[in-house]
């Protein structure tokens, strides 16, 4: 049986439907934002170590950088270890 | 995970080969999901080691597939019984072990330089912009004209369309870019990509979530 296409397997192309311009003075560029930006609004792809759960690592992201809120995304167990995104 | 019988090999193998692609699931008892019957896709089951009753294996799935129920069916497939004694995750979509993974003391050291030695490049370079999230999702572009009102809950319509991806389908969750690739959205998708092309006017997306803060584009609304 052929493997089923996993999401990072996907290939698109890109279209235009109408050409136009951005204009420089407004917005930033994803890689120049200015850091407490790129903080805020960043992910850190975490190895999360056995032992805490998922919420203590995000509890403890919070702490180290400083910053109000975190969350995460893909909760492992207590005793597992891996990629948690926060 | 680790088998409760001795099962030969090839056996072992064939039965990995089966558990590949869509299958049925119901959350255990301990989860926090609606304990619904569900179908998720298995997209690789690959046995790489067998030592006695041990099996170390990697398996490629669909996000709120359950594991540990994989392998205990697994067990039960094979007649002996079965339960998972290590699990780590390797990837989630875009995000890999090659790409960035760092540990806990990493974000420490880095948010330690940059307070004290004011080098801002351990910081930047342990974290991804938000933009990485929605990287495996199919993305539609906007013009500077469009964007505030997105921010302010406004749907996408056609005018203010600039670029899309293929192969977008009615219903696909997409993720709305302004044209220097900053991530002001989600939304969901309302007609196809062929039809984001073709028409002149019309809802193109319904915005599901707001990322960009307000008033980072002028308005023009």
């Amino acid at each position: 049986m052929k493997e089923p296409t996993a999401p990072w397997m996907v290939e698109r192309e890109t279209l235009t439907r109408s050409e136009a311009d951005t204009d420089p003075k407004y917005g930033c560029k994803p890689d120049s934002r200015p850091l407490t930006e790129h903080i805020r609004y960043g992910f850190a792809n975490i190895d999360k170590p056995a032992g805490p759960s998922s919420h203590e690592v995000t509890a403890w992201v919070k702490k180290i950088l400083r910053v109000s809120h975190a969350g995460h995304a893909g909760t492992l167990e207590v005793h597992e270890t891996g990629e948690i995104q926060a | 995970m680790k088998l409760h019988g001795d099962v030969e090999y090839e056996k072992v193998i064939r039965v990995f080969k089966e558990f590949v692609g869509e299958i049925y699931q119901r959350p255990p008892l301990r989860s926090s999901v609606k304990r619904q019957v569900r179908i998720r896709t298995i997209y690789y089951n690959h046995v790489l080691q067998i030592k006695d009753r041990n099996i170390l294996f990697k398996m490629g799935c669909q996000a709120g597939t359950y594991v540990r129920k994989i392998a205990h069916d697994i067990g039960e497939v094979l007649g002996c019984g079965a339960h998972v004694v290590e699990f780590r995750r390797t990837r989630s979509g875009f995000y890999t072990e090659d790409n960035c993974l760092v540990t806990l003391h990493d974000l420490s050291d880095a948010q330690a330089y940059w307070k004290e030695r004011d080098d801002e490049q351990p910081l930047r370079s342990s974290i991804l912009p938000v933009e990485t999230a929605v990287a495996l999702l199919p993305k539609v572009w906007v013009k500077d004209s469009a964007v505030d009102a997105i921010c302010h809950g406004a749907h996408l319509a056609v005018p203010g369309v600039s670029k899309l991806h293929s192969g977008i389908n009615e219903g696909d969750l997409l993720a709305v870019m302004t044209l220097k690739d900053e991530l002001v959205a989600l939304g969901e998708a309302q007609i196809s990509g062929e039809k984001m092309l073709e028409e002149d006017h019309g809802l193109v997306a319904r915005t599901v979530r707001v990322i960009m803060a307000t008033n980072t584009y002028p308005k023009a609304w």
